[in-house]
C-alpha cells in the first residue's frame, strides 16, 4: 500500500488541499434548498404545544374541550395520553459518577418545570388553526417555588426544582494533582477573579423541525428531522417506541444550522412521533421563533471563581477553580448537561505549562430551560478564565501579553505533552502560532497607534488568547458512559457502471462543507475530479450507520473513513483491471479518470469501462473476480483519545467610555488544525465560530426575571450579532497533520468560538485599564461597562 | 406564530375608513404600513375581528408645501422619508432620523404616520415631531383636527386621538433662517431600539442660540421635550459651560424607569453623553 | 372568511382565495410552494422571509398576502429563474457566502435591491445594508465580499464591455 500510496492520483492530482467550492451549494443560491420546514405530505397534520407560563408549579386541571371543536382540530393530546406509547428517558452517563436528574416525558404530567414546558398538543389541519386551539386549552396551574439562582438551588432548604431529587446537586467532581496548595504557597504572585458567563443560546435562522410520518401498513416510520445526527434519533425513536430499528428511518436533509442544539432530545419531536403513531398521519411540528427560545438548549450558565500562581519570573504554577453550571431541570438526553462543565474543568489552563491545578465542578438543576452542549462546549469558559487570568498577570508583572504567553505555553519541541487536567496532547503548536500572529497582526504598529489615540481620549485595546480545541473523539466521550452514541463512522464508496463515483457517508452536512471535502477525499483516492463523486449524507436508510457530524469530527473521522473506503475500492479497481488488462496491478494507478501505468502515467483504460465490463459483461472476467466495485470502511479513532488543535486569536476593540458602546475594530486568528482538506472551507469555519463567540461576548443573554421568566424571548429582545457590529477576521494558518490517521485532519468547526470571547474580553480591559476598571462578565453590556467604569 | 382570524377592508377614503371602524363597535384596527400591527397580531397580542387598511387612500398620501407649512401624508414610507428632498429641505430632522428607524426592508413599508399613530416610547420619529414643532392633522366624525405634538403623545403606546381617529398627515411649521437639526442615538446594533435618542431643532443666531428644542425618546413612557435644558440653552453662548448646564438640566427634564438592564441613573447618564455630543455637533454645524 | 386575490408573483398572474390572517410569506411558500422565502422569526427581524413587492425588498412575513392583491411580486426562484441575480449568484458561490443556506434566499434579495439602489457601496454601506439581515454560519464577511466582488465586477464589465 505505501509504495502505492506515493504513485496514486492522490499524489499526482491531489484535490485535498484545494479550495474546491460547494456544488451543492448551488441549490440554496436559486432558493431550492430543502429544508425539513419546507417539507408537506398527504394528509399531515400540524402540531401547536400549550405551555407552562410559569417556572414551576402544579397541574390542578387540563381542560382540552373547547379545543376539541375549534375549527380544524383533529385532536388534543395530554401527557395521559401520549406518555404511555414511550419509555422515559434520563439524561444520566455512567462515567459521570454518580450523577442525577429525574427521568423525563413527552408532555408534563403533574408537574411544569420551567416557563416553556409542553403541557398539551394540538393537531389541526394548519398551524394557525392549531394555535387557534391552544388558547382554547384551560389550564390551571397552582404555582409553586422556582429554583431561579444556581447558588440558592444548592442551600438546604431551597425548593427541589424537579420531582425526586434529593438536592439540586446534580453533579460534582475534582480534579488536582497533588500539590497545589503548595504551589499557591510558594507563588511569588497569585492573580484571581470571578467571573459570570451568561446564558445564550443557538438561535439556528431554522428552527427545530419535525415530520414525523408513520405508515401503519407497513409499519414503517419515517422522520424527517432537522438534525446532526439522524442515527442517534433512528435508535432513539425505535428504543422509546418499541420500534424495530429497520422500521425506523430518519432523514435529515438540507439543516438551517444546527452547532450542536439540535442534536439533543426534545419533548416535541418525541411528541410528533407520538402522534403520528397514534394517528397513522404525518405530524409536522416547526418551533416558532417564540418556542425557541423557551425550548431549544440553551447553552452556557457559568460562574467560575478562579486563580492562578505565578513565580517571580512569570511562570505558572498552577490554578484553581470553581465553576458552578445551572442547567435547568433536567439533564439533557442522551448527552447529559454535564459534558459542558466537564471540559470546563478539564481545559483550564490548556495551553500552558502548568503543573498543577485543581478544578472542581457543580452542576445544578434550577427551573429554566435546559443547557447542554453547544459549539465549542466548554471551551470558551475554560478559555476565557485562563486568558483572563494571564492578562492580570502579565499586568501585574508588567509583562507584554506576548511576553507572558511565550514564556507559559508548551514548546512546540516538548510534544507529547501530559496537562495537569489529564489530558494527552499528540503534538501543538502555541510557539510558532504566537509568532505568526504577532506578524499578522502587525502588533508592535497596533500598540504605538493605541498610544497615540489614548492621547486624543479614544481608546482601544488589543486582547490576544491562545486556546486548545478538543476534536475526533472517540468513544471517551460518550460511549464508554453508556449512551448508544456512535464514535465510529461508516462510508460505502461505489463505482457506477458510467464509471462516476458515489460515496454514501454517515457524517452529515449542515453547511460546513462535508460533501465536499468527502468528495475531494474520495476523488484522491480514485483519480477522479470531485465534481465525479456524488456524496449522500442524511439518509438512515441509504448511508451506513455512524456518529455524524458534532464536536469537529466530521473531517478527521469522517474523512479518514471516507479516505479509507476510497482506497479499499481503489484496490479493487486495479485488481479487476490487472484482470482485464493482464497486468499486475501493482503496476497501474489511478488518475483522470483512468487506469494508467504506475511508472509513466499513460493511460490504459477509463474508469468507465471498467463499470461497463464489471456491469454489463462480467461473463468475460475470469471466474471469481470480484465486480462488487462497491467497496465499505467503518472507521472509529484510535490512539489519542481526542485530537487536540490549538491556535491563537487576537481582538481589537474600542470602547466608548462615556457610553459603554465596544466597537469590534477586527479580529485575528491562527489556527493549527492538521491537514486542511479545503481551505476555503475552513477559513469559513473560523470566521462563522468566531461570530458565534463575539455574539456572546457582547451581545446574546437568555435573561431571566426573578419568578423564572425569560423576559427576552424574542428575536427582537435577543440580540445575536448582526452585519454592522461583526468585524473582518484574518486568518492565519500552522499545519500539524494528527499521526492517529493516514489523513492527519483534525477538527476545526469550534476553533473559532472557543476563544474569540476571551479575545474581546481581553481587549476591553486593554481598553479599560487607563481607568483602572475591569469587567469580568459576559455579554459585555454597555451597562456592564458603565458599572466598571463607575459611572453607575 | 400565526394571526388569529381577522376580516379585511381596504377602505376606499377616510369617510369610508371612519364608516367602517365605527360599524365594528370597536374590534377594528386600522392598518397602515403594518409593521407593527401585524406583529402585534403573530404575538397574539390583540385579537381585532378586522383590519381597515388605510393603504388605498389617497388623501393619506403626498408630500406638499403650503404656505410654507410641509404637509406629509400619513402613508408615507420611511424609505421615502429619508429620499425625498422636500422632507430634507423643509423637515430636516425627519432625513436625519429616518435611517435610523429599523432595516432597510422595514422602511420599505413603515409609514411615518403609522409610527406616530403607535407613539412607541422608543420610536425616533415621535420625538422628531415634538422637536420640530410639527402638527397632526387628525380626521374623526366630527371633521378635521390639528393637534401640536407637544398635544399628542400621551403616554406609551397613547395620543390624543380618540379612538377610531386617523392621522392623516403631519405639518411642520415653516423653516427660519438658520435653523439647524442634528439627531443621533445609542443603540446597542444598528437598527436596534436606541438606549437613549434625541432630535434637537434650533436656530443659532451669531454664536447664540436664539430658539432650540430638544426631544428624546427612549427615556420613558413617552417623548419627552426637555425644557430645562432648552431654558438653559435658550439665548446663551454654545460654550462648554452653557452645555454643561443644559446636560444638568436635564435631571429635572427626564423621568426614565428603573428596569434590571437599564437602570434610570443609566439612561440618564446616557442622556446626559447624547445631549452633550448632540449640542457639540451643533456648535460645529451651525 | 376568505377573500379572492390577484397578484402577479414572478411575472405569473396568480388567483388564489386566502383568509386574511395569511401572511404573504406563508402564502409564497404554502399556496405557490415558493418555499425559498425562508421564515425564521416572524416579525421582521431576521430578513430571511425578504422578497420584492412592487420591486422592493420586504418582509414577506410582515405583509399580509390580502395586502399585496394587485400588486407585483417576486421571489429567490423569480429572481434566479430569471437570471437577474445570476452574477450575485456566482459570486455567494465562489466567496462561499454561505453554509447552512437558510438566509441566503433574504441575503439575495436585499443584495439585489442594494446593487440597484447604490451599485458601487462601501464596505459599510453594504453591511449596514444587510443590519435587518441575520446569519448564524458565515459571520458576514465573505457575504459582504460576494456583495463588493459583484459590484466591482458589474463596474469593470461596464466600463469595458465584452
Amino acid at each position: 500500500m505505501t509504495l502505492q500510496d506515493t504513485n496514486t492520483a492522490a499524489a499526482r492530482a491531489p484535490h485535498i488541499g484545494q479550495a474546491h467550492r460547494r456544488q451543492t451549494a448551488r441549490r440554496h443560491l436559486a432558493g431550492r434548498g430543502r429544508f425539513v420546514s419546507d417539507i408537506v405530505l398527504p394528509r399531515m397534520l400540524h402540531a401547536a404545544f400549550v405551555r407552562s407560563p410559569m417556572a414551576r408549579g402544579r397541574i390542578v386541571e387540563i381542560d382540552t374541550r373547547d379545543a376539541e371543536q375549534s375549527p380544524g382540530v383533529v385532536r388534543v393530546f395530554t401527557a395521559r395520553d401520549l406518555n404511555p406509547s414511550c419509555k422515559p428517558w434520563t439524561g444520566t452517563l455512567d462515567h459521570f459518577a454518580s450523577m442525577v436528574s429525574a427521568p423525563q416525558n413527552i408532555l408534563a404530567e403533574e408537574e411544569v418545570l420551567w416557563a416553556g414546558h409542553p403541557v398539551a398538543m394540538v393537531l389541526a389541519r394548519t398551524r394557525a388553526e392549531a394555535e387557534d386551539a391552544c388558547e382554547l386549552v384551560m389550564l390551571d396551574i397552582e404555582e409553586g417555588e422556582a429554583c431561579v439562582d444556581g447558588h440558592a438551588a444548592l442551600s438546604g432548604d431551597a425548593p427541589r426544582a424537579a420531582p425526586g431529587l434529593d438536592s439540586n446537586l446534580c453533579f460534582q467532581t475534582v480534579l488536582e494533582t497533588m500539590a497545589v496548595d503548595a504551589a499557591f504557597a510558594g507563588a511569588a504572585h497569585v492573580v484571581e477573579g470571578d467571573f459570570t458567563f451568561g446564558r445564550h443560546t443557538a438561535v439556528t435562522l431554522e428552527p427545530r423541525s419535525v415530520v414525523a410520518d408513520f405508515d401503519a401498513a407497513s409499519e414503517q416510520l419515517t422522520v424527517h428531522h432537522g438534525t446532526q445526527t439522524p442515527y442517534q434519533f433512528q435508535d432513539i425513536y425505535a428504543r422509546h417506541f418499541g420500534l424495530s430499528e429497520s422500521r425506523v428511518r430518519v432523514i435529515a436533509p438540507d439543516v438551517g444550522g444546527s452547532f450542536g442544539m439540535k442534536l439533543h432530545l426534545y419533548n416535541e419531536e418525541m411528541a410528533a412521533v407520538a402522534a403520528s403513531l397514534k394517528l397513522g398521519r404525518p405530524v409536522k411540528f416547526v418551533a416558532d421563533r417564540l418556542e425557541s427560545f423557551v425550548s431549544d438548549i440553551h447553552a452556557r450558565d457559568h460562574k467560575v471563581s478562579a486563580r492562578m500562581a505565578l513565580d517571580a519570573e512569570g511562570t505558572i504554577l498552577a490554578m484553581e477553580v470553581d465553576d458552578m453550571t445551572q442547567i435547568g431541570a433536567f439533564s439533557t438526553y442522551p448527552r447529559t448537561s454535564v459534558a459542558e462543565g466537564n471540559q470546563v474543568v478539564r481545559l483550564m489552563g490548556a495551553p500552558y505549562r502548568m503543573p498543577d491545578y485543581r478544578g472542581r465542578l457543580s452542576v445544578v438543576f434550577q427551573n429554566k430551560v435546559q443547557t447542554s452542549q453547544y459549539r465549542a462546549v466548554g471551551h470558551p469558559i475554560a478559555c476565557a478564565v485562563t486568558e483572563a487570568l494571564v492578562d492580570k498577570a502579565a499586568a501585574r508583572l508588567g509583562v507584554d501579553p506576548f511576553e507572558i504567553r511565550a514564556r507559559n505555553v508548551v514548546p512546540d519541541d516538548a510534544y507529547p505533552f501530559v496537562s495537569a487536567t489529564g489530558y494527552s496532547f499528540e503534538k501543538l503548536s502555541h510557539e510558532a502560532c504566537l509568532a505568526k500572529l504577532r506578524d499578522l497582526m502587525d502588533y508592535d504598529a497596533l500598540r504605538a497607534e493605541q498610544a497615540a489615540l489614548r492621547e486624543r481620549g479614544i481608546y482601544r485595546g488589543i486582547g490576544i488568547a491562545p486556546f486548545v480545541e478538543i476534536t475526533n473523539p472517540g468513544a471517551a466521550f460518550y460511549g464508554v458512559g453508556g449512551a448508544r452514541i456512535s464514535a465510529q463512522d461508516g462510508a460505502v464508496v461505489r463505482l457506477t457502471p458510467s464509471g462516476e463515483v458515489q460515496c454514501a457517508i454517515s457524517v452529515t452536512e449542515q453547511g460546513q462543507g462535508t460533501e465536499t471535502i468527502i468528495s475531494q477525499i474520495v476523488a484522491d483516492q480514485l483519480g477522479v475530479a470531485p465534481e465525479q463523486v456524488k456524496v449522500t449524507t442524511g439518509d438512515t436508510d441509504t448511508t451506513p450507520s455512524g456518529g455524524a457530524t458534532w464536536a469537529c469530527r466530521g473531517a478527521g473521522i469522517g474523512g479518514e473513513t471516507a479516505l479509507r473506503a476510497g482506497r479499499k475500492l481503489q484496490g479493487q479497481i486495479l485488481a479487476l483491471a490487472g484482470q482485464i488488462l493482464q497486468s499486475d496491478p501493482a503496476d497501474l494507478a489511478l488518475a483522470d479518470g483512468h487506469v494508467v501505468d504506475a511508472q509513466s502515467g499513460t493511460r490504459r483504460m477509463p474508469l468507465a469501462e471498467i463499470g461497463r465490463i464489471a456491469t454489463y459483461r462480467p461473463d468475460t472476467l475470469p471466474e471469481a473476480a470480484d465486480n462488487s466495485l462497491t467497496a465499505a470502511e467503518h472507521f472509529a479513532p484510535s490512539g489519542y483519545p481526542f485530537d487536540f488543535t490549538n491556535g491563537i486569536q487576537a481582538s481589537l476593540v474600542e470602547v466608548d467610555v462615556e457610553t459603554g458602546i465596544v466597537r469590534l475594530l477586527k479580529h485575528w486568528v491562527v489556527e493549527d488544525c492538521g491537514r486542511i482538506i479545503n481551505p476555503l472551507l475552513v477559513d469559513e469555519q473560523i470566521r462563522g465560530g468566531v461570530v458565534q463567540g463575539l455574539g456572546p461576548a457582547l451581545f446574546e443573554e437568555c435573561l431571566y426575571d426573578e419568578t423564572g421568566q425569560m423576559t427576552n424571548a424574542s428575536l427582537a429582545d435577543y440580540l445575536v450579532p448582526m452585519a454592522c457590529e461583526m468585524p473582518d477576521i484574518v486568518i492565519g494558518h500552522v499545519e500539524t497533520p494528527t499521526n492517529d490517521t493516514i489523513l492527519g485532519a483534525k477538527g476545526v468547526g469550534e476553533a473559532g468560538t472557543a476563544a474569540a470571547g476571551v479575545a474581546a474580553l481581553n481587549a476591553v480591559n486593554d481598553a479599560l485599564s487607563p481607568f483602572k476598571a475591569e469587567i469580568r462578565q459576559t455579554p459585555m453590556t454597555p451597562l456592564r461597562i458603565l458599572a466598571a467604569l463607575g459611572h453607575v | 406564530m400565526k394571526s388569529p382570524a381577522f376580516d379585511y377592508i381596504r377602505a376606499r377614503s377616510v369617510a369610508h375608513a371612519l364608516e367602517t371602524y365605527r360599524s365594528l363597535d370597536g374590534e377594528g384596527v386600522y392598518l397602515a404600513g403594518g409593521h407593527s400591527v401585524v406583529p402585534s397580531l403573530t404575538l397574539r397580542l390583540q385579537a381585532p375581528a378586522a383590519l381597515i387598511d388605510l393603504s388605498g387612500i389617497d388623501a393619506l398620501t403626498g408630500i406638499s408645501l403650503d404656505d410654507g407649512w410641509l404637509r406629509i401624508g400619513a402613508m408615507t414610507r420611511h424609505a421615502e422619508v429619508a429620499a425625498d428632498p422636500m422632507i430634507r429641505d423643509h423637515a430636516h430632522l425627519f432625513h436625519l432620523a429616518a435611517p435610523h428607524v429599523a432595516h432597510p426592508a422595514i422602511r420599505n413599508r413603515g409609514t411615518i404616520g403609522g409610527s406616530l399613530s403607535l407613539a412607541d416610547p422608543a420610536s425616533e420619529f415621535p420625538a422628531v415631531a415634538l422637536a420640530l414643532r410639527a402638527e397632526m392633522e387628525v380626521a374623526g366624525h366630527d371633521g378635521v383636527r390639528r393637534v401640536k405634538a407637544d398635544d399628542f403623545f400621551l403616554d406609551i403606546y397613547e395620543t390624543a386621538m380618540d379612538p377610531g381617529e386617523i392621522l392623516q398627515a403631519i405639518l411642520v411649521p415653516p423653516v427660519r433662517a438658520g435653523d439647524v437639526a442634528v439627531f443621533d442615538e445609542l443603540a446597542r446594533r444598528r437598527g436596534d431600539y436606541a438606549m437613549v435618542g434625541a432630535a434637537v431643532q434650533a436656530m443659532v443666531d451669531a454664536g447664540r442660540v436664539a430658539d432650540i428644542s430638544i426631544a428624546f425618546f427612549s427615556v420613558g413612557n413617552k417623548p419627552t421635550r426637555a425644557g430645562a435644558a432648552e431654558s438653559a440653552l435658550r439665548g446663551a453662548r454654545l460654550d462648554d459651560a452653557t452645555i454643561a448646564a443644559a446636560q444638568s438640566a436635564l435631571d429635572a427634564d427626564l423621568d426614565p424607569s428603573d428596569e434590571p438592564q437599564m437602570p434610570a441613573s443609566v439612561r440618564r447618564h446616557l442622556a446626559r453623553v447624547l445631549l452633550g455630543r448632540l449640542l457639540g455637533h451643533l456648535g460645529t454645524t451651525a | 372568511m376568505t377573500m379572492d386575490i390577484e397578484l402577479t408573483v414572478n411575472g405569473e398572474h396568480v388567483r388564489e382565495s386566502v383568509e386574511p390572517r395569511m401572511s404573504l410569506a406563508d402564502f409564497l411558500r404554502e399556496r405557490l410552494q415558493l418555499t425559498g422565502t425562508h421564515l425564521g422569526c416572524e416579525m421582521g427581524a431576521c430578513g430571511a422571509c425578504l422578497v420584492l413587492l412592487g420591486g422592493k425588498p420586504v418582509h414577506a412575513c410582515l405583509v399580509l398576502a390580502v395586502q399585496a392583491a394587485g400588486e407585483t411580486v417576486e421571489t429567490i426562484e423569480g429572481l434566479s429563474e430569471s437570471g437577474a441575480i445570476a452574477d450575485l449568484q456566482a459570486a455567494f458561490h465562489d466567496r462561499n457566502a454561505l453554509q447552512c443556506g437558510f438566509c441566503t434566499t433574504g441575503m439575495m434579495v436585499n443584495a439585489h435591491a442594494l446593487l440597484g439602489d447604490n451599485p458601487a457601496p462601501e464596505r459599510a454601506e453594504i453591511r449596514d445594508a444587510l443590519s435587518g439581515n441575520y446569519c448564524r454560519c458565515t459571520g458576514y464577511e465573505a457575504i459582504v465580499d460576494a456583495i463588493d466582488a459583484t459590484a466591482r465586477k458589474r463596474a469593470s464589465d461596464v466600463e469595458a464591455p465584452a
